[in-house]
């Protein structure tokens, strides 16, 4: 090792020059490396903010002068402080002790049931339903990120008409005076109904006004799933997968582990048959194929990147071969013939034990064929199953849609409700939806924020949140959940879509009444009351589950088949939307944390960006960061270019949400609008694309780079075959360890460690928000990610790795505080404000801590923060998402992954009371709550029947830089075991042939 | 030009230097005194409520057992203090007319809670558990002091860190048997620091584990 470390205690000579990272070309690494050379790596962010040495020295000495003033000024006490008891304390409630509601949120139709945690009232955390299959305890980080919109200061407060402060009694009263007759004029416009309750009131909507339609609007949602159903079976059907029963899969395009309705119950299932133990010998294999690098793409064992117009061809060659009618010769088959006959091979010889799945974002048609594919792999009823629709309006909601903007223009809308969403941003941009809403006279809009579509209505009223308002809904296999409410509104002044419904049908009963009419209504047992109370207390309505129904396809199959235009085959470029990860549609632009939260793959926070494959940025002359003008159709935006690994050739994806004009966007002089360019009858993917760099640049704020490892060999892998032929392979790189002349310390009582097992891990995210949301991490916005100054405890490190076939691989690897039993951070701090506990945990005291920064420039890992503003100083309202029991840090403290102490603490005071010992799975950290896999295990390394006892014990366990720098991280990970099919080992998996 | 400083003036240099540097060292080390001084804290100072609540009545005279008022410290971080409904529980028969209770009364009425001036007030990055210590064999008594004798609640302990620490690095001193706990004018016998390693024992207090920082901070 050369003697020049930077701050994380990696040689500065050993920082790779080709880290297999095509994004970040030679000329970067080496002006990175540089940087790296000069200055660690907050002092570069200082370098970045144009304060001079001298200006610096001056501020430190005024403030050095102002800290005496104030501390001859201090008072030895702290001021006079007032306690307020309850006048009569509610039921249930201990202050002090947090009180857990079962509810519900619903996500583009489809719910996920979740438990809220309050503190006296005040919700603060949402953590998954045990007792919901949609969620399993676990959550994705958007459903965990939603809690921060109810206390967001940006919420709308007043109900406004043509822009003027109004009263809801007055909307009432102006919908009371509309002449609605039987509704020939009355339009309602929709997110995607997912709540029975709703539906029924839609319906008695429907009696009144018989003429009245409701059309139904989600930007991202499921309409070619719903289209692939009517096709195959001429009638609406759910398709539910057991991923757990599945030893092949094949994916179409489909980004299952995070994009289906269940994707939080399907990577569990499906990461159920890749717990790498040391006697296994199998596991599962997934093959995908994709246009743009997913999270699934990164967990596939074998992964063929194609233009999104190319899945058509390939399903219909899969279906032609496996003996069903259908053309083949259509569309673009540029794909690799090895690789489909590798995979046709693979599913024939599955027996009935293969999944199909395909994308949200691949039309109606491949849907049909891959219900005909897993029909005839005998995969129904085994592995793939169909129900009952979920939704109760399972319509395909473009065309709907379209009709409706045909129907403004043509002057048959009178009055138009808009129930959430915000369709002037999100329509499709051929159809006009901004013009169009010009020839309705009354529009009101219910939205949570201030949006485009609330300021071109006549009235605008603001939404309540789920958190704060009665409903239901159903997961995606049909388990019903009411929505309970653990706070009244914050807001008077908010309403729910049951209300403004209500008001159309003059109903007058409250949302809960409703609610529980509703089911009331469904049951047929006795004593409801009780009934009613379990399925609130449980947040699972019982025995709602959907049964699966028998389904075979319709006669007339291959007829319809062939009226289905085939997917045109275009020249040029092709542009691919997609729903953003971390914003989705665009709804949750306003969200700190899921703005903050990286992109699983590029790590780009807060904006959106044109992702583009190396080989076309070449050609078209781009480089990273170029903001280039799409053009399509005629008509224009632009982004800011960034290169893409793994990205398809000839193809530009771009998410949508971004490019609001009204919202937190700022204005960046740029039309970052992805939805301009969208069409309504190609909703996620069009040929034709022209594209031309603009000659201007966009900084994009990436947390990549910040703390990665890439010469330390982080992640250790290997395939199935490896590791059943030699299961400690992991160990055979490690250099001889270290000795130490000390003896080893003993840790007696608890001692707690951390397993992550590589294998399982998704990179989906969920532990960053479930930290972020338990211990009171800030957000520190675009321009401190860009000054390496993100706060997460918690990160996912995102690495490109190339094997020796050539094979590129994505692999992801969460890193947290080790806590190390000879911690580097805690030998250099000058005031022992991190110091080891007798059990194993390095403390971190906020309060001695004088921001020095010498731990986090000792610390190999990169994973200590530091304050360097005021990051907490927020509006009121946002201090009430905090949790009570972890300190708020100030500004100059460092900070960093605590295995979530206060949780061990409150177990431990809880044992105590009832005189026992922490038990297994008393304690589970936020990150490990969240996991949707169960990669993240945690507990007493000194109990042997320990599940993270057991994950320790397992051949392919290694310590992160542990052999290198003797350090004994406490947390541990299981390398990461792929299944690859050897059949196509060195195809260039990745890479398009 | 004849010099302007006279060679004195160097010895004088060199001194100031020396007597600033101690006069700040002096100034510093006063301000810690100060600091950590029981006498700058509000020991012993009774605090005025809204209502005179007195424990030395109700406690002492009318031996009314602490968790009747401030049940949740067996159960929860927040020793507790009682709701309007508590007090009405009996001031709805006794003492109707007192003028004394009249907030109390209105509280009752108009579901107001009563805003009391807090007594004990640690640091807000200190975590203080009142079930992990009165389940442990902490009496009330040593941190609140003998409030059977208090018409108005002061505050009996300085309550700094020092003074935490006194306990926590020598439990056996302090811990007193389960029935004890809630006792005032309680005596240490004689053999505390024997009876103090058994109690330590049946408690099951890991006492290494006190001293971590992460106990009270995080």
């Amino acid at each position: 090792m050369s003697n020049e470390h930077n701050d994380q205690g990696i040689p500065i000579s050993a920082i790779p020059t080709t880290t297999g990272d095509e994004l970040e070309t030679p000329e970067d690494i080496a002006r990175f490396r540089e940087l790296l050379s000069k200055a660690p790596r907050q002092a570069m962010a200082f370098q970045n903010s144009g304060m001079s040495r001298r200006r610096f020295l001056q501020l430190a000495g005024a403030s050095l002068a102002l800290s005496g003033f104030t501390l001859a000024g201090c008072s030895p006490s702290p001021p006079p402080e007032q306690i307020i008891p309850y006048a009569r304390v509610p039921e249930e409630i201990i202050p002090g002790r947090p009180l857990f509601f079962a509810s519900a949120m619903a996500l583009a139709g489809y719910s996920t049931g979740l438990l809220i945690e309050t503190h006296q009232g005040r919700p603060t955390r949402i953590e998954g339903n045990p007792l919901h299959t949609a969620s399993r305890g676990a959550l994705n980080a958007i459903t965990q990120a939603a809690i921060l919109d109810l206390y967001n200061p940006e919420r709308s407060l007043v109900v406004r008409n043509d822009g003027v402060e109004s009263t809801w009694d007055e909307f009432t009263a102006a919908v009371e005076g509309l002449n609605l007759g039987s509704g020939a004029g009355l339009r309602i416009l929709t997110d995607t109904i997912g709540s029975p309750t709703l539906a029924s009131q839609i319906e008695t909507l429907l009696e009144t006004y018989p003429e009245a339609q409701v059309v139904q609007h989600d930007p991202a949602g499921y309409d070619s799933a719903v289209g692939g159903a009517l096709l195959a079976f001429d009638k609406a059907v759910e398709t539910v997968y057991n991923f757990a029963e599945a030893d092949v899969v094949l994916s179409l395009d489909a980004n299952f582990l995070a994009d289906l309705p269940g994707s939080v119950a399907y990577a569990r299932d499906f990461m159920s048959k890749r717990k790498v133990r040391g006697d296994a010998t199998t596991m599962n294999r997934l093959y995908v194929l994709e246009s743009t690098p997913t999270i699934t793409g990164a967990t596939a064992d074998n992964k063929l990147s194609v233009r999104a117009s190319q899945v058509e061809s390939f399903a219909r060659a899969l279906a032609g071969e496996l003996g069903i009618e259908v053309d083949q010769n259509v569309g673009n088959t540029a794909w690799s013939d090895m690789w489909f006959s590798v995979v046709l091979e693979e599913l024939r010889q599955s027996g009935g034990r293969s999944i199909v799945v395909a994308g949200p974002n691949q039309p109606a048609v491949v849907h049909a064929l891959v219900h005909a594919i897993n029909a005839e792999l005998g995969n129904v009823g085994t592995t793939v199953f169909y129900t009952d629709p979920v939704l109760p309006f399972p319509v395909v909601q473009a065309e709907a849609f379209s009709q409706l903007v045909e129907d403004m223009n043509a002057g048959n809308v009178d009055a138009l409700f808009m129930l959430g969403g915000d369709p002037v941003y999100t329509a499709p941009a051929d159809l006009g939806f901004r013009e169009a809403l010009e020839n309705v006279a009354f529009k009101a809009h219910l939205s949570l924020y201030l949006n485009d579509t609330s300021v071109q209505s006549n009235w605008h009223i603001p939404a309540a949140h789920f958190v704060e308002t009665w409903s239901d809904g159903r997961g995606y296999d049909g388990t019903a959940s009411i929505t309970q409410p653990p706070i009244g509104p914050l807001y008077d002044t908010v309403r729910s879509a049951h209300q403004i419904i209500g008001l159309l049908t003059g109903e007058t009963a409250s949302t809960y009444d409703l609610v529980r009419a509703y089911w009331e209504g469904e049951y047929s047992g006795g004593d409801f009351e009780a009934y009613w109370r379990r399925a609130i207390h449980d947040g699972v309505v019982p025995e709602s589950t959907f049964e699966p129904i028998p389904n075979s396809l319709r006669a007339d199959f291959a007829a319809a088949l062939a009226e289905v235009e085939p997917q045109e085959v275009s020249g040029g470029l092709e542009l691919i939307f997609r729903a953003d990860p971390a914003i989705f549609d665009g709804r949750f632009s306003y969200n700190s944390w899921l703005q903050e939260l990286p992109d699983p793959i590029t790590k780009i926070t807060w904006d959106n960006a044109a992702l583009l494959s190396p080989a076309t940025a070449e050609e078209l002359g781009i480089s990273r960061e170029d903001v280039i003008e799409l053009q399509l159709d005629g008509r224009t935006m632009q982004a800011s270019a960034w290169i893409m690994r793994g990205h398809p050739d000839d193809a530009v994806t771009i998410s949508l949400g971004y490019g609001q004009r009204f919202g937190p966007d700022e204005d960046s002089g740029f039309n970052f609008n992805a939805y301009s360019l969208r069409s309504s009858d190609a909703l996620w993917f069009r040929g034709g694309l022209q594209v031309s760099n603009t000659g201007n640049s966009y900084d994009l704020a990436t947390a990549r780079w910040h703390d990665e490892m890439d010469d330390t060999n982080p992640i250790r892998n290997g395939t199935i075959e490896e590791f059943v032929a030699n299961p400690t392979f992991v160990l055979d790189e490690e250099t001889d360890p270290v000795v130490s002349l000390l003896p080893e310390w003993e840790y007696e009582g608890y001692a707690w460690g951390m397993s992550i097992d590589l294998t399982s891990c998704i990179g989906c995210n969920a532990c960053i928000i479930g930290c972020q949301m338990e211990n009171n991490i800030p957000v520190v916005g675009k321009e401190g990610v860009s000054a390496a100054r993100e706060m997460s405890w918690i990160r996912i490190d995102r690495y490109y790795v190339e094997d020796e076939a050539g094979d590129m691989q994505t692999q992801f690897q969460p890193v947290n505080c080790m806590h190390c039993e000879n911690a580097p951070c805690e030998l250099v701090c000058p005031v022992e404000a991190t110091i080891h506990d007798s059990e194993g945990l390095n403390n971190m005291v906020y309060n001695r801590c004088i921001g020095t920064r010498y731990c986090s420039a000792n610390c190999p890992y990169g994973v200590r923060r530091f304050n360097f503003f005021q990051y907490t100083d927020e509006a009121p309202v946002m201090r009430e998402w905090r949790n009570p029991n972890v300190s708020v840090r100030p500004e100059g403290v460092m900070e960093k992954c605590t295995y979530c102490i206060q949780r061990i603490n409150a177990a431990r005071i809880e044992a105590g009371r009832e005189n026992r010992t922490i038990q297994d799975g008393d304690v589970v950290p936020a990150c490990a709550a969240a996991c949707p896999t169960q990669a993240i295990l945690f507990g007493d390394i000194n109990d042997s029947g320990a599940a993270v006892v057991a994950a320790k014990a397992q051949p392919h366990n290694y310590g992160l830089l542990d052999s290198e720098l003797n350090t004994k991280p406490r947390t541990t990970y299981l390398a990461r075991i792929t299944n690859p099919n050897a059949a196509l080992v060195g195809s260039g998996s990745g890479e398009e042939e | 030009m004849s010099q302007i400083f006279n060679p004195s003036t160097n010895t004088i240099a060199r001194l100031s230097i020396l007597v600033g540097g101690l006069v700040t060292l002096l100034l510093l080390a006063g301000l810690y005194i100060r600091d950590q001084s029981v006498y700058t804290r509000p020991v012993g100072i009774a605090v005025e409520q809204p209502v005179r609540f007195s424990h030395e009545l109700h406690s002492g005279q009318l031996n009314i057992g602490c968790l009747y008022c401030h049940g949740t410290a067996t159960q929860s971080s927040y020793g507790g203090i009682p709701d309007t409904h508590t007090c009405m529980s009996c001031h709805s028969q006794i003492a109707t007319y007192s003028e004394l209770l009249e907030p109390v009364r209105q509280s009752y009425e108009d579901n107001t809670s009563l805003v009391w001036n807090r007594v004990h007030d640690l640091a807000d990055h200190v975590y203080f558990n009142h079930s992990a210590h009165v389940n442990n064999g902490v009496g009330c008594e040593s941190c609140h002091g003998n409030v059977e004798e208090m018409p108005l609640v002061w505050r009996a302990e300085h309550m700094t860190m020092g003074w935490c620490l006194d306990c926590h690095r020598n439990p056996e001193e302090f811990v007193r048997p389960a029935d004890e706990v809630y006792t005032f004018g309680y005596e240490t016998p004689e053999n505390q620091t024997e009876l103090g390693f058994q109690l330590i024992e049946e408690y099951g207090i890991n006492v290494d584990h006190l001293m971590s920082c992460g106990v009270c901070h995080y």
